[in-house]
């Protein structure tokens, strides 16, 4: 069973909150994927107005975990005083962390990333850092204090899978007991089941199901193909080969010559 | 008194955070704060005395990736 700094999640499918065509669209679809976790966001409120609330309501009415991110900064400073008023806000100390190098690519700003992580781990935060899938980073992430990886498919947003399936492979053989969370990059259900097979925990994924024609048929479609992966991962995989090797029995053969076999 | 609330100048008659969140509306509302880039939890705000050109975040739960 997955779980979280002690916490069992009932499902392998993490699930962003922004970009759906409604709200009601949102709660229908996290629903239909079985999903338990979803991420949410801080951001500013404009004077007398309660934007925040509705959205906090429905959150509320999902009844599934929740884990605030700090998108949006750049800075350590941002990112640990995001952390904090989003643990006020949303009433827990899980959060994802993001430290944003720039804007194209969104790529984790990692040195950032590892101070910001220390400073939150010993605030008495848990971390979830999303992070390139560099073996260095991650295990400085860990000497921090992070019970929980979350190496990018491709940046997020991009819908590419799995980029460098080659790192992401090494890390897993190279972290076989934390959890490691793909998050960001998930284009396709096809993707996420890749992932799944090469022993990846969870998928952490957003805009794939948000921007989907329909998104609540979406969230099935991941949540079947995440749940087929582990499934296959746990099953043990064949080994490919280079050459055909039949698997029909050869002994028996109709119209089999022995001396006309070479 | 000249504060920035949200990155937008603002001119405010309140003394304390805990009056400039009331003053803007969100004295029952959702909403974290910061002041000069540091948390203020919820029950510091009354305490906070704030200053010219001093720089305030008021934030609110939001969807999310």
């Amino acid at each position: 069973m997955l779980e979280f700094y002690g916490t069992e999640i009932g499902s392998r499918l993490l699930i962003g909150t922004a970009l759906y065509p409604s709200p009601q669209i949102l709660a229908d679809a996290v629903k239909a994927s079985g999903s338990r976790l979803v991420t949410v966001s801080v951001r500013r409120e404009a004077a007398r107005a309660r934007s925040g609330q509705g959205f906090w309501e429905l959150i509320k009415q999902l009844d599934v975990y929740v884990l605030p991110n700090t998108a949006g900064c750049n800075t350590v400073k941002e990112a640990v005083t995001t952390a904090q008023m989003a643990r006020e806000l949303f009433e827990t100390d899980w959060i994802k962390l993001e430290v944003i190098a720039n804007n194209d690519t969104l790529q984790p700003e990692v040195f950032g990333l590892v101070e910001a992580a220390r400073i939150l781990n010993e605030d008495g935060f848990k971390v979830f850092p999303y992070m390139t899938e560099d073996l260095v980073v991650a295990e400085k992430l860990v000497a921090a204090g992070c019970e929980v990886l979350m190496p990018w498919g491709a940046p997020i947003g991009s819908g590419q899978g799995l980029a460098n399936p080659l790192a992401l492979r090494t890390m897993r053989s190279y972290f076989p007991d934390i959890p490691l969370v793909i998050d960001a990059g998930i284009g396709a259900p096809s993707h996420a089941a890749r992932a799944m097979e090469m022993g990846y925990d969870a998928i952490l994924l957003n805009t794939a199901i948000a921007k989907a024609g329909d998104p609540v048929k979406m969230g099935r479609a991941f949540s079947q193909a995440i749940e087929a992966g582990r499934l296959a991962y746990e099953s043990g995989l064949m080994e490919p080969r280079d050459m055909a090797s039949p698997s029909t029995p050869v002994a028996g053969t109709p119209f089999f010559n022995i001396d006309g076999a070479s | 008194m000249r504060i920035i609330v949200n990155g937008e100048t603002t001119q405010t008659q309140a003394k304390t955070l805990e009056e400039l969140c009331a003053a803007l509306g969100h004295g029952t509302s959702k909403v974290a704060t910061a002041l000069n880039g540091d948390f203020v939890p919820a029950p510091q705000r009354g305490a906070i005395k704030l200053a010219e050109n001093d720089a305030v975040e008021i934030v609110s739960p939001r969807q999310g990736g």
